[in-house]
């Protein structure tokens, strides 16, 4: 600056009354102090137990999941039931994070910080990545007893696809596969739907295209939409049901994710085949999830892949008939792309209280599985899945079958919903059907993508 | 920064300190020193603590397949994790994004904030109103200003493809398109970050003494060589500050991208630190993250060591 300081002249004399360095110190200190104790007060609070290494929130449940949309809505009513159950709204804290790895990696950094959640919802194929990195609390028959629960009170299949070694670390919730949806009408005009309103059964290539190509004539549009822009999940999920109806068919990646095993000639052949239907008008060739469900409940389309969980958003559609029904067996055999939901228990130093408590919360939301089941999940609680109420769902009812058909993603250290294996695989899927990639070329760049992980060994499982 | 007329030095031989010892002005009395360390001590514990362990240990796991979820180090691999991110596509592309967003956004930040300090320098009242204008987005969270942004390129309903409309264009789904995303993300960046330099220049410019344009005026000056001649070179240690810290920070994105397209489309806005995020903590392999890190660490000293050069030639040549 351009002003000079006095050089060893006598200082102005000081005004009276507090200086404004007193003053701001006493302030600093003022509210120092308020924030301290606001932030310790209560041993739970965050500050804290981060501090002290306290538990946190200990009288009360922290739940964490991944439900947004319909779903999630959904969700909320069941919590609240919870909460009135227990007579506390204090009694369960619960938060919802973006769907995919942004919500695995908070789980894992959290279990890793020993502040997880009490309890957590996990897809099947992620949680046993978790359970092999050590993060998760086994379910033992004495754990499940707390909820009054055992292992034969589930679906084999997905208490099973829990398994690590020789421990069981998931508590199934259901299984959510990859379905048909169609509109009544277009499919009535195409006269695709029987004397009981359902859609008729379509088996093989010929019935299949036969039937997208009536839709055509009757939409002017298309016959099928399949979302692929902005949702690689989708295009891995049709990938793999269609892959899968095929005689021969392998897993995509073998070894715990360290060997591509995927049947090259099948997997040409079911991208040729998606790429054909796109080429040929019959399915959209460009279109996002969003723009997806509206070309179906316009009428703009017959047929949309899409999963189960989208029922709740088809029935707030004023208007409009739908059905669902199983993904049409195109090639040799029924087959479904599926995952599962489950309860996970991370990895912390609990009291046999705690444990009480994150059990019941668990008792009470499958006690709910009807609810649940009623936005489209086929539950994996044998009591309500063999219920005569859910077997009355509709039109739950007509594709419950799918559960039994379901292909869960190959197992690897990187794969699972939502993870770098389906981002990787389902973009090049999707640009075969935008006609954008040959198959030969979206099978070069998946196999140059994938090359890293291949050769990279697990750094969940211990060395 | 301003010529000022300083008084004569003090001669040093003649002075003494109390305790017989030659004042030589420059050295620090000893009881002194020892105050000034025990000042540092709390600042230099944190510092150590969070910024040199670190950045040690980040250096060390880079030679390790260190696992986040597992204890230790890890198995050695020496230089197979340079290997790797040498042998990546993705790695290659994420530094390329980081460069096209440097690229984007430093030339802007620079000659915006500059152009905009000078319109408000000339203002004689209300200049208060500019000031506020132009800081208060930087005042903002990351956060806020990803919403904000999102918002505002909303495909559709969003005020960006509403303004399309009047203006009777196409209306582009900016953070849709792989070709934009880095665009709108630039965007959001310069509103929200200008404010910084434009308050760095202003200072400056209202550092520069008015005796100086009055004389260039009268010596028969354009505005426009004014600017060119006068203001230009005086502010030249600004420009270099703000060149350098803007190209700092740009290689350091991160908040941005993570909020508003978390890479995407697909991986066309996938910078160098989102990318490491996700080596790290969503495949859970620190080791090769460290080692991403380690090289962008490189390029950002070598950064700051040009700098340092072209400083030291500037000294000499001025």
């Amino acid at each position: 600056m351009s002003t000079r300081l006095p050089q060893g002249r006598a200082s102005v004399p000081a005004p009276p009354g507090p200086s404004r360095r007193r003053v701001l110190a006493g302030g600093l200190a003022g509210a120092g102090a308020l924030g301290l104790t606001g932030g310790l007060s209560g041993c739970g609070s965050p500050l804290a137990a981060g501090v002290a290494g306290t538990p946190l929130n200990p009288e009360s449940v922290t739940f964490w999941n991944l439900f947004g949309g319909g779903d999630g809505a959904r969700l909320q009513t069941m919590l609240d039931v919870y909460r009135e159950e227990q007579g506390s709204p204090e009694s369960l804290t619960a938060a919802t994070f973006a769907w995919g790895n942004p919500y695995y990696t908070k789980v894992v950094l959290a279990t890793l910080g020993n502040k997880p959640p009490d309890v957590a919802v996990a897809h099947a194929t992620r949680a046993t990545i978790l359970a092999e990195a050590g993060l998760l609390e086994p379910i033992t028959d004495d754990l499940l007893g707390l909820a009054g629960l055992s292992s034969s009170s589930f679906t084999e299949s997905v208490w099973e696809a829990g398994r690590v070694g020789d421990s069981y670390y998931t508590i199934p919730l259901d299984t959510h596969p990859y379905v048909l949806f169609y509109n009544a009408e277009v499919c009535q005009q195409a006269g695709l739907v029987g004397d009981d309103g359902k859609l008729v059964t379509i088996e093989g290539r010929e019935a299949f295209e036969a039937a997208l190509t009536e839709i055509k004539g009757v939409t002017g549009d298309v016959g099928m939409v399949c979302s692929n822009v902005g949702d690689t999940s989708g295009s891995w999920r049709l990938f793999q049901t269609l892959y899968w109806q095929m005689d021969g068919a392998t897993d995509f990646l073998g070894e715990a994710g360290q060997q591509l095993t995927v049947n090259e000639e099948l997997a040409l052949a079911t991208m040729d085949y998606i790429g054909g239907l796109a080429k040929s008008g019959l399915i959209t060739p460009t279109i996002d999830y969003a723009g997806a469900g509206t070309k179906l409940f316009t009428g703009k389309a017959g047929f949309q892949t899409q999963g189960e969980w989208e029922i709740t958003t088809a029935q707030g559609i004023e208007g409009l008939t739908f059905g669902m029904v199983p993904i049409p067996t195109v090639f040799d055999q029924p087959a479904a792309q599926a995952d599962s939901h489950t309860f996970i228990i991370p990895r912390m130093e609990r009291t046999d209280a705690q444990r009480e408590l994150a059990m019941g919360f668990v008792k009470s939301l499958l006690d709910q599985s009807l609810t649940w089941a009623e936005g489209g999940h086929v539950p994996a609680l044998k009591a309500t899945l063999e219920s005569p109420e859910y077997q009355a769902l509709e039109p739950q009812a007509d594709y419950a079958s799918a559960a039994e058909i379901a292909k869960y993603d190959p197992p690897g250290w990187y794969s699972g919903s939502g993870s770098t294996f389906e981002n990787i695989v389902g973009a090049q899927i999707g640009l075969v059907q935008q006609q954008l990639a040959s198959p030969q070329q979206a099978l070069d760049a998946i196999k140059e993508q994938l090359r890293t992980y291949l050769d990279t060994p697990s750094p969940v499982l211990g060395s | 920064m301003t010529t000022l007329t300083t008084p004569p030095p003090v001669p040093p031989s003649a002075a003494t300190r109390p305790d017989g010892s030659p004042d030589t002005g420059t050295r620090v009395k000893t009881r002194d020193a020892r105050a000034g360390w025990l000042f540092l001590a709390p600042f230099a514990f944190f510092y150590a603590l969070f910024l040199i362990v670190p950045t040690l240990y980040m250096l060390i796991t880079s030679f390790f397949n260190t696992s986040l979820v597992r204890p230790g180090l890890g198995s050695f691999a020496g230089f197979a994790n340079y290997a790797e991110m040498f042998g990546r596509a993705d790695f290659w592309s994420a530094m390329w994004h980081t460069l096209q967003f440097t690229l984007y956004t430093t030339p802007p930040l620079v000659v915006l904030a500059f152009v905009f300090a000078v319109l408000a320098n000339r203002l004689k009242r209300g200049q208060w109103f500019y000031r506020l204008a132009f800081f208060l987005p930087f005042v903002l969270p990351s956060a806020t200003i990803g919403l904000i942004w999102v918002f505002i390129f909303t495909p559709g309903t969003g005020l960006w493809p509403t303004v399309q409309g009047w203006l009777g264009m196409e209306p582009t789904a900016v953070l849709a398109d792989p070709s934009w995303a880095m665009v709108g993300i630039a965007i959001a960046t310069v509103w929200w970050t200008i404010g910084f330099n434009f308050v760095l220049y202003l200072a400056g410019l209202q550092d520069i003494p008015r005796e100086l344009y009055e004389a260039a005026a009268v010596d028969g000056a354009s505005p426009w060589q004014q600017i060119r001649s006068i203001t230009l070179p005086l502010l030249s240690r600004t420009t270099t500050l703000v060149v350098l810290l803007q190209i700092i920070a740009s290689l350091k994105i991160f908040d941005q991208v993570y909020l508003m397209t978390q890479g995407g489309p697909g991986i066309s806005t996938q910078v160098a630190l989102t990318q490491i995020a996700a080596i790290g903590f969503t495949d859970n392999r620190i080791g090769a993250a460290s080692a991403f890190s380690v090289l962008l660490f490189i390029v950002i000293i070598a950064i700051a060591l040009i700098r340092q050069l072209f400083e030291r030639n500037q000294d000499r040549s001025a």
